[in-house]
């Protein structure tokens, strides 16, 4: 009988729980906006995003193309941001490179957050000789310096994009594993995963119903920093020649191949090196914003 | 607290085995065939056993393992695949390098860097303190790769005030540790400004100043003293990193130190070269952590003691 007046009070309890959450929702993201600098980075990402998606309809030439008759022209009405040394328009490249590298920061963070949190979870969750391995191989790779251990990965994969992506993907994984499982920690101390066990629920069920959604509020600042490091890094790769390969047009690439021409034409790497400084600062500014409304605790 | 070093020290020991054996075998695990690295490419098969045979590559990997931790305990890292001379040698010329450029780029990076950081907290919400935390955003977010290269342009090129790249004189070296020094130095302002301004909150800065202590002595005796915890923990955080970026920099004013011989192996297959560099970079990435985390024990009894 009780058992049935429970279950019928359940979507009552759903809705409001989504109201709740809700409310929740809207308060935070009130007090980001309250942050003008954290909404600016917010625009310049969505414009950066823009851009990568409607790549196809902003590039005014093809990105390949090359005009060996105009190479290393500076901005005219027809390169508005001038050629490189192929003769290619860099606006094209440039914009395309916006592609590139959202997917680099994307598949980057997913990588490490696919990795990272469960591993992280796991060894908070059930403690003990778990716990102690998975930790100790953590320790392992981060006894090295994160641009190393890309660097190893890159050259054990062979140097390509989506090499030096997924490198950059895992050199970042013990910091996700490392925050998930403090989060992981703190959380299982709680009555409420003790209520949870008691009343039945598997080990599954409460990870994924409990434990999961309170890690997520420090893993999202963590991703969105990680987004423009990851991206930042990757065009290092590139331009130390074992990340993406000429001709893609990466913007580490692009800049490694105009620096052999930064006396006759400094305008290709002046340029190039401002797109990505203007997505990594967007990013930084919204993952403070971040940081600030959704984990106070964080606060630097 | 000798105690706690010792202990620390201890433990270093399987991270460090840990590290050999991944360093190892992922070096075994690149692509391209070592023998044909060093034979040169028209090599015929036999003369390929023979250098095999020779460099000990026909074992089994943990037989290799055990030779080359044999030998590194003896103090030989084997011999350059390219250059032909001790990987050794080639360690002792180019380590000086790299820890040259570091140590004056965490320098640079720590005095400015709290500099800017206490002046910020002083002077909260002035020009000084915007200006500074919007440029240390900046620095925050520029590639190295970028810095380096527009620093070029500007005191290279335009202005002719410094040499482009050759040599490793002390004016060489500006450039690159700048470059370096940039991004730490920005961490740094921001975590003194912030720990700062955690501090001057405090009730016991608020007791002090009400006791007649003039301001300079509060802020450099009391707040400075109780946010050393966080800038020495997060300049030791940067230091370590440096050892990684400054393969970047290096690379861009063609400085000769790790970083630039780890890369020019790699692109060479030069595998004991690859093995004994990363290992090397490791092992200091290790001990300036564990230096750090004593110095941290030493200004901090809470974890000395507990």
């Amino acid at each position: 009988m009780l058992d049935k007046e429970s279950r019928k009070s359940r979507p009552e309890n759903q809705v409001e729980r989504k109201a709740i959450i809700n409310s929740q929702f809207r308060r935070k993201w009130h007090s980001f906006c309250k942050r003008k600098v954290a909404v600016l980075g917010l625009i310049i990402v969505l414009a950066y995003a823009l851009v990568a998606i409607f790549a196809d309809q902003l590039a005014p030439q093809d990105p390949y193309q090359q005009d060996l008759v105009n190479m290393l022209q500076g901005p005219s009405a027809e390169h508005l941001l001038g050629t490189d040394e192929m003769g290619r328009d860099i606006l094209s490249r440039l914009i395309y490179g916006t592609r590139i590298s959202m997917r680099v920061g994307t598949m980057a963070v997913s990588v490490a957050l696919v990795l990272g949190m469960p591993l992280g979870i796991i060894a908070g969750y059930f403690g003990g000789k778990v716990d102690a391995i998975i930790m100790r191989c953590m320790d392992v790779l981060m006894a090295f310096p994160g641009m190393l251990l890309a660097i190893m990965f890159v050259s054990i994969l062979g140097s390509n994009l989506n090499n030096a992506i997924i490198a950059v993907g895992i050199y970042t994984v013990p910091n996700y594993a490392r925050i998930a499982r403090g989060e992981t920690l703190t959380i299982k101390g709680n009555e409420y995963i003790e209520a949870a066990r008691a009343v039945g629920a598997s080990h599954l069920r409460v990870v994924f119903s409990h434990v999961l959604i309170n890690t997520l509020a420090p893993l999202i600042i963590m991703c969105t920093l990680s987004f423009g490091q990851a991206i930042v890094t990757t065009a290092g790769l590139g331009f130390l020649g074992i990340g993406a390969q000429p001709p893609t047009p990466e913007w580490g690439a692009m800049l490694s191949s105009g620096r052999q021409y930064l006396l006759v034409a400094p305008h290709v790497t002046t340029i190039t090196g401002l797109v990505i400084l203007f997505l990594a600062l967007g990013l930084n500014l919204m993952g403070d914003g971040l940081r600030d409304v959704l984990d106070p605790k964080l606060k630097d | 607290m000798l105690k706690y070093i010792l202990k620390r020290l201890l433990a270093l020991i399987p991270v460090l085995l840990a590290v050999s054996v991944l360093v190892f075998l992922m070096v075994h695990m690149m692509p391209g065939d070592p023998a044909i690295a060093l034979a040169g490419g028209e090599a015929t098969e036999e003369e390929l056993e023979n250098i095999r045979a020779s460099y000990g590559l026909d074992k089994s990997l943990p037989e290799q393992y055990f030779t080359y931790m044999n030998k590194i305990l003896h103090g030989d890292l084997g011999t350059s695949y390219r250059t032909q001379r001790p990987v050794a040698q080639e360690l002792l010329i180019r380590y000086p390098n790299t820890m040259k450029l570091a140590c004056s780029a965490i320098v640079i990076a720590v005095v400015g860097g709290a500099g800017i950081g206490i002046l910020s907290a002083t002077k909260r919400y002035t020009i000084f303190d915007n200006a500074s935390m919007l440029t240390a955003l900046v620095g925050i977010s520029i590639p190295e790769f970028y810095l380096g290269l527009m620093l070029m342009l500007i005191f290279c090129v335009r202005l002719d005030l410094l040499p482009i790249s050759g040599g490793t004189g002390p004016i060489n070296m500006i450039l690159p540790a700048i470059t370096l020094s940039f991004k730490p130095l920005a961490q740094i302002a921001r975590m003194t400004r912030s720990s700062m301004l955690e501090v001057m909150g405090q009730d016991y800065i608020l007791a002090a100043r009400a006791q007649g202590f003039s301001r300079a002595k509060v802020i450099f005796g009391h707040a400075l003293r109780n946010s050393m915890n966080t800038i020495v923990t997060i300049s030791g955080i940067q230091f370590g990193a440096l050892m990684g970026g400054a393969t970047i920099a290096e690379k861009v004013f063609g400085w000769p130190g790790l970083g630039d011989l780890l890369i020019t192996a790699i692109r060479g297959r030069d595998f004991p070269v690859v093995q004994s560099t990363i290992l090397a970079i490791a092992t200091c990435y290790v001990l300036i952590n564990l230096g750090i985390d004593i110095l941290y024990a030493l200004i901090n009894p809470k974890i000395r003691l507990g």
